[in-house]
């Protein structure tokens, strides 16, 4: 078996016994993302820093000091912050930035022993559900349609992460998630995407995109493995004011539960007229092995639905409109130089954004303009609370949702691309989810019938990510998907 | 303030917005320190630059200074605020936004009473107080072509007071400065150096008709001492009035005080052209206060100007002119009351505000560094009541106490300056200056009193001033009725 078709599990495992030294593991992985460049994965590869810190994790399996994470290669989505290594949220604006400090999570991760690989691709400051926006092209998914070369998009706004977890670059990957930004990316790529808690993981040294619902999480190809990472990267961040002062729980041990005994909400407004048969399918599969696990299936409404995707397109972009204000050219970043301090504001903003950050900025600066905030941004904030209240209603009666990741499975680039509101639709099954601020995960289920990954949803109590994470693994066992890109 | 224009009597109203940095070595949401005067750029974090990634968290000193004053303003506190972002752009405005609070202030409805100088007592509704960070400065004049940003400023908190408009006239409005910062100095929640930008106040100002409704307004923009804001509002009222009384209505704009000309004038439409798209700052919780921890601050208050004032008018049989005056300083309460304890306190007043004021104003001095200690007024205000000394030696001693630093019984020992009080000498003293001046003594007993002060002062020369004069008038005039 190859170095790289490790899980994190095993690898930890292998490192333990001294079957192959974390050098060896990085190397291998070095190795793969250097063939595998036409993927476009990474926006930074740090094979030097992969190395020395390999080289430490050595040292310290060799002392028998190793952390939870000693050695494993992991893949950084490029909005996390890391100290001394460029750090572009996938924008131009960001060029020539890198940060004096290193975000919480992934300072978390290198403190349990993790090596970090490099910075991956993204859409542009996380907008965007393709893979499609980022100023440094976009990523490819290892994944093709059967008899189909074309090129598919990875998902997004975590595609470069979700690409190299799924084309075996990395053993596993943080992502963000605000809409869905892990788990359709998941989905789309044959992997698992969890995004926990909001406040589960610090934002500190995350580029904001919508602060409000941006969560921390993990692609890795198990549930263990996600398990693993979340361990890790979880904690209460004084410097985060939204952070959950609470100790973190033991998920690996969670895989174990089961779901004997649980109730599994099914959520009738998640059947949609458009959606494909295999999708319908590949849910009511999921129905049935959860079932055949001991769980009860449970209708249940959440009558806000359809509000989800209109309220989410204001709420972030309002947030976002006010995040991104900070890229002016004064401190950092790219600065084109103006006749006025308002003309180099313009000239340095409408060079460093791309379409679809220019979009969200002024969808956003809209719906906060006096005579337009109670119409839009309040209204939004309304729905807000009724779709967390549908869920903590729905919570009372079931212990977890299921539900399929997308409503459909990965697009061509050059698809969807025309008409946002198409592309805005990949999130349908997941932004309720951020809105509410519950976790989630993504388990890859089977395929479509041209031969690409399925993903199933599983959405829990707010701080529940135990019973996620046992479901999820319930569903992984009963699928045994095993397909792999190539 | 009522104008008098062409139409008769104009009644100018008045409110303001002040704005006090808070005393705290942190910024508001950041660690940096506060220090004034500090080489740019020092005392800055990854927060108050706004790098990416970076969050804001509240700090709580700041948060319990900001409570303290609603407390000192008699203010309800409310135990829920929000803070908002409002956005804009600027060089030294590093988020492009400034955390503030809008609609769900730390402090609601207080009052602050003010000493006018009858005696009386006006009463100024505060309207809310709230919590802000302040912004960088940008600075213009060290280059040709390039603006400087110091961003030391950046983050430091303030609390935004702002006032109903309650006040008429420019003194009123100079008195609510002083008071607000009296009580916030008592409180250690700002230091009130205005030159140092540590209190700015925002003036509205507008005119109307003696019962009619209010006025269009006008804001005064970041005004900068309380001269200025007293010579804002003469100028900008009369500018209403004119432009009113001449036919034409009055727009409601920002404006900005020239201080060279003493003229306000309209900030280019650019400078205030804002929709700042107010919303809930998602990177921050709402603030809850705990109702415990509130009534512990108000607990440990100290007594503020009001209340000491009250108690310096009972205790010390002040006026209240006088008991308003002494308590406007806490220091200079502080010391007052450590000399008039015990002794007269009318008495006490006298030295400390005329004698003590007068020598320290001269000297710029405040009375925080007086070279004389309160215990050493205290022996001299005592070396004049047991008679020692009279009331006009007492005063040289004072200014050589002043000047040298030495106590006052040392200085009357060592110059020898301690009243005669022997009648046999003073009486041989004044049998010499009649001796000498026989023909004009006979004028005094003719009944030309006008002579005997002469007399008084001949007797002081000739006894070194050690006399008491009052004494040595009474003797007089027994000789002069032979």
């Amino acid at each position: 078996m190859e170095l790289t078709d490790l899980t994190i599990a095993a690898a930890r495992t292998g490192l333990a016994k001294r079957s192959f030294s974390a050098l060896e593991l990085a190397d291998a992985h070095i190795a793969a993302a250097a063939k595998a460049r036409d993927l476009n994965a990474f926006i930074t590869e740090t094979p030097e820093r992969a190395r020395e810190m390999a080289g430490r994790s050595d040292a310290r399996l060799a002392r028998g000091e190793a952390g939870l994470l000693e050695g494993i290669p992991l893949a950084i989505k490029d909005l996390f912050c890391t100290e001394g290594v460029r750090t572009t949220a996938g924008s131009h604006i960001l060029e020539g930035f890198v940060p004096p400090y290193e975000s919480t999570v992934t300072a978390n991760l290198w403190r349990a022993g993790a090596v970090m690989l490099g910075k991956t691709n993204l859409d542009e400051f996380a907008m965007g559900s393709s893979n499609m926006t980022s100023h440094f092209g976009p990523v490819k998914s290892p994944w093709t349609r059967r008899g189909d070369n074309r090129p598919l998009v990875p998902g997004g706004s975590s595609g470069g992460s979700a690409a190299a977890v799924a084309a075996r670059l990395a053993l596993g990957a943080t992502g963000t998630d605000t809409g869905g930004s892990i788990r359709q990316p998941a989905a789309f790529t044959g992997i698992v995407g969890l995004k926990p808690t909001y406040g589960r993981c610090s934002r500190w040294g995350i580029v904001a995109f919508a602060s409000s619902l941006d969560q921390a999480g993990a692609f890795a190809r198990t549930v263990e493995d996600t398990a693993l990472m979340l361990q890790s990267m979880a904690g209460h961040d004084p410097k985060d004011s939204t952070s959950f002062a609470a100790p973190v729980p033991d998920y690996a041990a969670a895989l174990g539960r089961g779901v004997k005994g649980l109730k599994i909400g099914i959520p009738k407004e998640y059947r949609l007229d458009t959606m494909p048969e295999d999708i319908e399918r590949l849910w009511r599969q999921g129905i049935d092995w959860l079932t055949a696990a001991g769980a009860e299936a449970v209708e249940i409404s959440l009558p806000h639905t359809k509000y989800a995707l209109p309220a989410y397109y204001i709420v972030a972009p309002a947030e976002a409109s006010s995040n991104l204000a900070r890229y002016d050219g004064v401190r950092f970043g790219l600065r084109v130089e103006g006749e006025t301090l308002d003309d180099m504001y313009e000239r340095t903003r409408a060079a460093g954004f791309g379409a679809e950050v220019r979009r969200r900025v002024m969808i956003g600066t809209y719906v906060l303009s006096a005579g337009y905030y109670d119409a839009y941004y309040l209204k939004a904030q309304r729905v807000r609370a009724l779709i967390a209240r549908d869920f903590t209603e729905a919570f009372q009666r079931v212990d977890a949702i299921l539900t399929p990741t997308t409503p459909s499975a990965a697009f061509a680039h050059g698809e969807k691309t025309a008409d946002p509101v198409q592309m805005y639709l990949n999130d349908i099954f997941t932004v309720t989810v951020n809105l509410a601020g519950l976790p989630a995960v993504s388990v890859p289920a089977g395929l479509s019938g041209d031969g690409l990954p399925l993903g199933l949803h599983v959405i829990g109590r707010t701080f529940d990510e135990e019973t996620v994470l046992g479901a999820a693994k319930v569903l992984e066992d009963a699928a045994g998907f095993v397909a792999r890109p190539y | 303030m009522a104008i008098r224009g062409e139409t008769g009597e104009w009644e100018v109203v008045i409110g303001l917005e002040v704005h006090a940095q808070i005393v705290s070595r942190a910024k508001l949401f950041s660690g940096a320190a506060t220090a004034f005067g500090a080489e740019p750029n020092t005392q800055v974090s990854f927060v108050d630059a706004a790098f990416p990634g970076m969050l804001p968290v509240i700090n709580e000193v700041c948060v319990s200074q900001a409570v303290r004053t609603g407390l000192g303003l008699e203010a309800e506190i409310n135990l829920r605020s929000v803070f908002d972002r409002k956005n804009y752009f600027y060089a030294d405005l590093p988020a492009g936004y400034q955390i503030s609070q809008y609609l769900q202030p730390i402090v609601g409805k207080g009052t602050l009473t003010l000493d006018m100088p009858d005696g009386t007592i006006k009463t100024v509704g505060i309207t809310r107080l709230h919590l802000e960070q302040d912004a960088g400065k940008s600075l213009h004049d060290q280059d040709p072509r390039l603006s400087y940003v110091d961003l030391n400023r950046s983050g430091i908190a303030l609390m935004e007071i702002v006032s109903e408009p309650d006040m008429r006239t420019a003194e009123e409005a100079g008195l609510y400065l002083k008071k607000l910062r009296s009580i916030m100095r008592y409180l250690g929640t700002c230091d009130g150096n205005m030159d140092e930008g540590s209190m700015r106040a925002d003036v509205n100002v507008s005119v109307r008709k003696p019962g009619a409704p209010l006025g269009t307004r006008c804001e005064i923009k970041n005004v900068n001492s309380m001269r200025y804001v007293q010579q804002a509002i003469e100028y900008e009222s009369r500018r209403q009035v004119e432009i009113i009384e001449g036919g034409g209505t009055i727009a409601q704009e920002t404006r900005l005080f020239d201080s060279r000309q003493s003229t306000t004038r309209p900030m280019r439409s650019k400078e205030h052209a804002h929709d700042y798209r107010y919303f809930p700052d998602p990177d921050l919780l709402p603030l809850v206060l705990d109702p415990e921890w509130v009534e512990e601050l108000r607990r440990a208050l100290p007594e503020l100007p009001d209340t000491k004032k009250a108690r310096f008018m009972r205790e010390y049989s002040l006026t209240p002119y006088d008991a308003g005056v002494l308590v406007a300083d806490r220091e200079t309460a502080a010391y007052y009351e450590a000399v008039a304890r015990g002794r007269d306190g009318k008495l006490v007043a006298n030295w400390v505000m005329g004698e003590l004021f007068g020598r320290l104003n001269k000297a710029g001095k405040s009375v925080s560094d007086s070279p004389v200690s309160a215990a050493a007024v205290g022996e001299l205000v005592d070396l004049v009541a047991d008679g020692t000394i009279s009331g006009r030696t007492a005063k040289d001693v004072f200014d050589e106490m002043f000047a040298t630093g030495k106590g006052a019984r040392a200085i009357v020992k060592a110059k020898g300056l301690t009243q005669i009080t022997d009648t046999g000498a003073i009486e041989a003293a004044i049998d010499g200056v009649i001796a000498a001046n026989a023909e004009k003594f006979e004028q005094v007993r003719a009944g030309k009193d006008a002579l005997l002060g002469w007399f008084v002062g001949q007797v002081m020369k000739a006894t070194g001033g050690k006399a008491n004069p009052a004494s040595v008038n009474e003797m007089l005039r027994k000789k002069a009725k032979g």
